[in-house]
């Protein structure tokens, strides 16, 4: 059972790091995209978006290549950051970031310009406005971001499975325990993990649907 | 911005730690996982095992990935690894002949060669011809048979022998072509055994890797690998164990 926990515990901890560096990236990035007036912002946007229409295996390759000994980020560990966790996790933090950076996008261009108006009126400077009128007011958009960015890094595989190196306990997660387990005929391991990962997915989709319908502070009744 | 990137990827590579010595790390193609597994629970010495698809297995080596035996489905990928230096010169051998089987989970459906004719077969899988060695072997035993133009239609491939077999399994084709060592642990259904001598061998050698130079673990492993313990866990998983090893 030790193999089944051990991928399991990985996954967790992969998706916990990755979605906290994706909600200290991911928020200042969509407050600038939501906020700037610069035309080409909307081709950062792109470059962020563009892990939703890349095959995971295309960004597993240049990202094989960009994190290994030969790669620019080779100097850092000699060895190069391919097939270690932390390679993982710089992978993850590019896959997911779309998913994290989106709807706080949405969020913050949701309640426009007047808070943020009344709060410089009030002697507000930008840090300020930031930290404590558009970050609380983003808030279910933060909290969906952020489950959304720890679920989809907990699906992640073709990535893993490329720059990953299947070892167990560093970069053997659990999609891709699963692959080995249906790849070695244990199919009643395998169906234990993909079981649970089906019960797990219902639960995230159902608790972003729940998050994002509960009715906010301005329109609830009183 | 920048800054703050570079901080950061600075401290991941700071806070974490690279793993022990050693310990022989193995990356060992997928149709040999479970031999490989048996293999290691008899091998007296701390080994880690990875497994994959051969040509993935070889790119991850090709970019540094951390293990000192590579165990390839094939002799193309150890041969590689030889000449871009990624392997230790001398140590490429033979560790295990892969064996065809024509299987069906239907009782009574696969009884020889003369099954491929009946009208029960409708579809027929086999492994990548083009990127599988069980592929490629499975068509030159149709071919050897005459029956490689009749059967065409009713082919059906799967990314490799394992998937091949998963088709055959839950019944989505008749029929499939596979590794005898897919079917060690199952009784049921039926099976023809393809005799070695219609099929260019499916050699699978195994290789020291340059990381591994210096490891005596995975010496001892590669050496253990060729003993008489080693090759009466290959032959009860259905493989044929290698009559003279080819060397460089």
């Amino acid at each position: 059972m030790d193999d089944i926990w051990q991928p399991i515990w990985l996954s967790i901890r992969l998706a916990a790091v990755t979605t906290v560096f994706l909600l200290v990236l991911g928020a200042p990035l969509a407050w600038w995209l939501a906020r700037s007036r610069r035309r080409w912002k909307e081709a950062v946007a792109a470059i962020v978006a563009m892990p939703l229409v890349l095959p995971p295996t295309v960004l597993g390759f240049y990202l094989l290549l960009t994190l290994g000994p030969d790669g620019p980020f080779g100097f850092i560990t000699g060895n190069g950051l391919a097939f270690t966790f932390e390679g993982l996790v710089i992978g993850s933090i590019i896959y997911s970031l779309p998913f994290v950076v989106q709807p706080i996008r949405n969020a913050f261009e949701a309640f426009g310009e007047k808070p943020l108006e009344a709060a410089a009126t009030l002697g507000a400077g930008p840090w300020d406005r930031f930290w404590h009128v558009a970050l609380p007011l983003a808030r279910p958009g933060i909290l969906t971001g952020a489950v959304l960015g720890f679920a989809h890094t907990i699906g992640e595989f073709g990535v893993v499975l490329m720059i990953g190196g299947d070892i167990p306990g560093e970069t053997r997660v659990l999609s891709v325990a699963i692959y080995d387990y249906v790849e070695t005929l244990q199919w009643r391991k395998a169906h234990l993990l993909a079981g649970g990962m089906v019960a797990f997915a219902f639960t995230v989709v159902l608790a972003v649907l729940m998050l994002n319908k509960r009715p906010t502070r301005q329109d609830a009744p009183s | 911005m920048r800054r703050c990137v570079s901080l950061l990827l600075l401290t991941l590579a700071l806070t974490f730690r690279p793993a022990a010595a050693e310990t022989a790390g193995i990356a060992v193609a997928a149709n040999f996982a479970s031999p490989a597994r048996a293999i290691v629970a008899a091998f007296d010495g701390e080994t880690r095992l990875s497994m994959g698809a051969t040509g993935q297995l070889y790119l991850q080596i090709s970019q540094g990935a951390p293990y000192d035996i590579f165990l390839a489905a094939d002799q193309a990928r150890p041969a590689l690894a030889l000449e871009n230096d990624h392997a230790v010169r001398n140590s490429r051998f033979t560790y295990a002949l892969g064996r065809l089987a024509l299987f069906s989970r239907n009782s009574g459906m696969v009884e020889g060669p003369e099954s491929l004719k009946s009208a029960k077969l409708r579809k027929l899988a086999i492994a990548n011809p083009a990127t599988a060695p069980y592929g490629a072997a499975s068509i030159e035993v149709l071919r050897a048979l005459g029956l490689e133009v009749t059967l065409k239609p009713k082919l059906v491939q799967g990314k490799n022998v394992a998937q091949a077999y998963q088709f055959a399994a839950i019944g989505a084709a008749d029929m499939a072509f596979v590794a005898a060592s897919l079917l060690a642990d199952r009784q049921d259904g039926s099976r023809w055994h393809v005799p070695a001598a219609m099929h260019q061998p499916i050699a699978q050698d195994a290789v020291l890797l340059t990381r591994g130079e210096d490891n005596a673990t995975a010496k001892a492993f590669l050496a253990f690998l060729k003993g008489p313990e080693a090759l009466a866990i290959i032959r009860r998983y259905g493989y044929d164990a290698p009559i003279a090893s080819p060397s460089d």
